[in-house]
C-alpha cells in the first residue's frame, strides 16, 4: 500500500445519514438511476399517457341523456358513430384540407423570407427581422384573429383595395380561414426554416456556382436536400396547430365548423363527454400518422 | 437479430405498464361519479336564521357588486341588508351553467329556460316555496309557474328578466319591411350569405315555430313539443336555409359588429343588440307575424344548498323593484317586478323592452328545455329530448 508524501493519511469521512444514503446508492445503480429517472417519467406519464389514456376510456362510456351524467359502461358507440357518421367524415375532410392548404400556404411564405434572413441580410438586418417575425407572437391570439375579421369584412380593408379592380372581399368562410390561420402560425414555420438554412455552408452555394449550377438547381440540389427537415419540422407545426383550432374558423369562419367546433360542442352544449373524447381521437391519430411519416426525414430532430 | 430488440422491447414493456396501471387507476377513480340516485327534495316550510354566506351562479351581468363598475352595485345593498356574504360565478351558456351546477358549489342560479328543466331533472335544483319570499307578489302574473320555471304546478324559482329573439334587418337591403320570418326560411335566397341565425339547437325551436303557422298538418303546438317527424321537418327547414347564412352568432358582440359592417343583413337578433349598434346603421328590429321565441330567466336554489336561507334572503332581494330595475336594466331586458319600471335611470327603458306588456309577452314562445315527455300535453308519442336536438343541430351545420 502507498503512503502519500505528505500531510498523513486522509481522515476517513465522517459518518453522517447523507453519507450513508450516498454509499448506499453508489453500491445500489439500478435504484440511483430509477430515482434520478422518477421524476421526469411521473411528469411524461401524467401529462402525455395518462392524459391520452383517459381521452380513450372516456370516449368508451356514453352519457345519459336525462340526468347529464356519465355512465360507465363499456361501449364502442361512440367510436362507430365517429368513424361511420357522414357529419364526422365532412368535417374531418374539411379539417385535414383546412391544415394541408394552411401549412402548404406557410412553407411557400416562409421560404423566401427565411432565406432572405439567413443568406441575404446583414448581421444586423437578420436580428430585426427575426424580432419582426417574432413581434406577432406578443400579440393575443384572439386580437390578431379579431382584426382579421374586420380586415375581411364588407366594408373593410381587403374589399377597399381590390374593389378598383373589380374584385371582393373573399368574406367569411374557408378561404378566411385559411388566410387567418396562415397568419397565425407563419412565424412557428419561418423560424425552423431559418434555423435550417443557416446550418447551409456558403461554401456549398459558392461551390455549387463554381461548378457551374445555376441559382435554381442550386436551390433545388443543394439547398432543399438540407433543409428538408426544417421545411417538415414546420410544417408539423402549422398541420397540427391547425388540426386543433376551433376559434379562428368561429370568428371568420362564417357557418363552417371544423372538428375542434365538434369536440367543443360536444363537451359544451351536448354535455357529452365520451363523444368528445371520440371525436378528440381524429386528430391525435392522423397527427400520429403525420409523425410516424416524418419519422424517418430527421424533421423531428429539428423540432 | 436486431441486436437492439429486447432493449426496445423492455421499454415497450415498462411503456404498457404504465398504460395499464394509468387506466386501472383512472377506472379505480370514475367509479366514484356514477350511480348517483335522484335527490327528493323539497321545499322548506320555514326560514332560519341567515348563514353569513352565499354562492350564486348567474350570467354575466346580474349580480354586479361594482368590481366591474364602481356604479354598478347591487350586491352591497344585500350584503349590508342581511350579511349574506356573496360570492359569484358568472357563465356563458345554459349547457355551462348546468355543468357548473353539477359541481354542488352553488347555492343560487339564474337559469335561462333551455337550462332549468334539465336542472330539475337532474335533480340539482329544489322546489321553492314562494310564501317565504315576500316580493314574489310583486311579479307579472304571466311569468308565474310556466313550463320553464316549474313542474306539474310546483314552482322551482322566481323570475327574473324577459326577452326576445326579435327579427332585425338592415333598411336599406331588406325591402319592403318584412312582416314574416320567411325572409330567413323560404325567402332567404335572396340574401345569400349575408343571413344569421343563433348558434344553438334551441334555435330549432324559431324553425318549429314558423313551421307552426306555414304547415299546419304537422300538428307542432309547442315549438319545444317536437315528435320525430316534426323534428325532421324542422331540421329539413334549417339545412335549406344553411347556404344562405353567412355566419351563426352566439357572442352578441360579433352580431353587432357584423350587421354594422353590412356582412349580415338580416336575421334573430336581441334588443341589447340594437341597442349596442353604432348610430347611423340600417338596422331595424320587429316582431314578426308568426311571433318569436324568447327567454326567462329564473332564479332557482340548489338542492344540496350550503346556505338556504341566504339563498332565500337573495332570491327575495333580487325580485325586489329596486334591485330588479337595476340587473335588468344592465343587462337588457324587461324586468319581471311590476314595479321594476319606477326604478329604472332610463325612463324609456321598460317600453323599449315592452316590460308588462302581457300581449307582446304573450307572442314570445320562452326557451324551454325540450324532453321526452312532450309538454304540449301529448301522451301518445314521445317528443325529441335536448340531446337529439344537439345531434340535429351539428348536422344542420354539417
Amino acid at each position: 500500500m502507498l503512503q502519500p508524501e505528505s500531510g498523513g493519511p486522509v481522515p476517513a469521512p465522517r459518518d453522517t445519514g447523507a453519507r450513508r444514503i450516498s454509499v448506499f446508492l453508489s453500491r445500489h445503480p439500478r435504484l440511483r438511476l430509477s430515482l434520478l429517472l422518477s421524476a421526469p417519467l411521473f411528469w411524461l406519464g401524467l401529462v402525455y399517457i395518462v392524459a391520452l389514456a383517459a381521452l380513450l376510456i372516456t370516449a368508451l362510456w356514453t352519457v345519459d341523456t336525462f340526468t347529464g351524467t356519465i355512465t360507465q359502461t363499456w361501449t364502442l358507440d361512440n367510436i362507430v358513430t365517429v368513424l361511420t357518421g357522414s357529419l364526422y367524415q365532412t368535417v374531418t375532410l374539411r379539417t385535414l384540407g383546412v391544415a394541408v392548404v394552411v401549412t402548404v400556404v406557410d412553407v411557400l411564405v416562409a421560404l423566401p423570407i427565411a432565406f432572405y434572413m439567413a443568406k441575404v441580410a446583414s448581421t444586423r438586418w437578420q436580428r430585426v427581422l427575426v424580432i419582426a417575425v417574432l413581434m406577432p407572437l406578443w400579440a393575443s391570439y384572439l386580437v390578431k384573429a379579431y382584426a382579421w375579421r374586420s380586415v375581411l369584412s364588407s366594408d373593410g380593408i381587403v374589399d377597399w383595395l381590390v374593389a378598383p379592380f373589380g374584385g371582393q372581399t373573399p368574406g367569411y368562410g374557408l378561404p378566411a380561414t385559411v388566410i387567418t390561420l396562415a397568419y397565425l402560425w407563419l412565424p412557428y414555420v419561418i423560424l425552423p426554416i431559418y434555423a435550417g438554412l443557416e446550418r447551409v455552408p456558403d461554401s456549398l452555394l459558392e461551390a455549387s456556382g463554381d461548378l457551374g449550377g445555376r441559382t435554381g438547381s442550386t436551390l433545388r440540389l443543394v439547398v432543399l436536400p438540407m433543409i428538408w427537415p426544417a421545411i417538415i419540422a414546420g410544417s408539423i407545426f402549422s398541420f397540427s396547430l391547425t388540426l386543433g383550432d376551433y376559434i379562428t374558423v368561429n370568428i371568420v369562419g362564417g357557418a363552417n365548423q371544423m372538428l375542434g367546433n365538434l369536440v367543443y360542442t360536444n363537451v359544451g352544449a351536448a354535455n357529452n363527454l365520451p363523444l368528445a373524447a371520440a371525436i378528440a381521437l381524429i386528430p391525435i391519430v392522423i397527427i400520429f400518422g403525420y409523425l410516424a411519416a416524418v419519422r424517418r426525414t430527421g424533421a423531428l430532430d429539428n423540432l | 437479430m436486431n441486436r437492439h430488440a429486447p432493449h426496445r422491447n423492455s421499454k415497450l414493456t415498462a411503456l404498457t405498464g404504465l398504460a395499464i396501471a394509468s387506466i386501472a387507476l383512472l377506472t379505480a377513480c370514475g367509479t366514484t361519479t356514477s350511480g348517483a340516485t335522484k335527490p327528493t327534495a323539497s321545499a322548506p316550510t320555514a326560514l332560519g336564521a341567515n348563514e353569513g354566506a352565499v354562492s350564486i351562479l348567474a350570467w354575466p351581468g346580474y349580480v354586479e357588486d361594482g368590481s366591474n363598475d364602481p356604479t354598478v352595485d347591487w350586491v352591497s345593498a344585500f350584503q349590508d341588508e342581511t350579511g349574506c356574504k356573496v360570492t359569484s360565478k358568472t357563465y356563458g351558456t345554459s349547457d355551462e351553467a348546468f355543468n357548473l351546477m353539477k359541481t354542488g358549489d352553488y347555492d343560487v342560479v339564474a337559469a335561462s329556460g333551455d337550462a332549468s328543466l334539465r336542472l330539475v331533472a337532474a335533480g340539482d335544483v329544489a322546489p321553492v316555496n314562494t310564501d317565504l319570499i315576500p316580493n314574489y307578489a310583486g311579479i307579472y302574473d304571466f311569468l308565474k309557474l310556466q313550463a320553464w320555471n316549474s313542474v306539474d304546478g310546483i314552482s322551482y324559482g322566481i323570475p327574473h328578466g324577459y326577452g326576445a329573439n326579435l327579427l332585425m334587418y338592415n333598411k336599406n337591403v331588406v325591402t319592403p319591411a318584412p312582416t314574416s320570418w320567411d325572409v330567413v326560411f323560404d325567402k332567404s335566397s335572396a340574401y345569400k350569405g349575408k343571413v344569421t341565425a343563433y348558434d344553438s339547437p334551441i334555435y330549432i325551436a324559431d324553425a318549429a315555430m314558423y313551421l307552426m303557422k306555414h304547415q299546419p298538418d304537422l300538428g307542432i303546438k309547442n315549438p319545444y313539443a317536437l315528435d320525430e317527424k316534426q323534428l325532421a321537418a324542422a331540421v329539413d327547414l334549417l339545412k335549406q336555409q344553411r347556404p344562405n347564412i353567412g355566419e351563426y352568432w352566439s357572442d352578441y358582440l360579433k352580431s353587432v359588429q357584423s350587421f354594422e359592417t353590412g356582412d349580415t343583413v338580416v336575421g334573430t337578433t336581441w334588443q341589447v343588440i340594437r341597442n349596442s349598434l353604432a348610430a347611423g346603421t340600417p338596422a331595424e328590429v320587429t316582431v314578426p307575424s308568426e311571433g318569436v321565441t324568447g327567454w326567462s330567466d329564473t332564479w332557482m336554489i340548489a338542492s344540496k344548498a350550503a346556505h338556504p336561507n341566504c339563498a332565500y334572503a337573495w332570491l327575495n332581494y333580487i325580485a325586489s323593484p329596486k334591485a330588479n330595475a337595476q340587473a335588468t336594466e344592465y343587462f337588457g331586458e324587461a324586468p319581471s317586478n311590476q314595479k321594476a319600471c319606477e326604478f329604472m335611470t332610463d325612463p324609456n327603458q321598460c317600453a323599449t323592452y315592452h316590460a308588462g306588456d302581457a300581449d307582446y309577452a304573450s307572442k314570445i314562445w320562452y326557451w324551454t328545455t325540450p324532453i321526452a315527455k312532450c309538454i304540449d300535453g301529448r301522451t301518445d308519442v314521445t317528443c325529441t329530448d335536448y340531446a337529439a336536438w344537439t345531434t340535429a343541430w351539428q348536422e344542420i351545420k354539417g
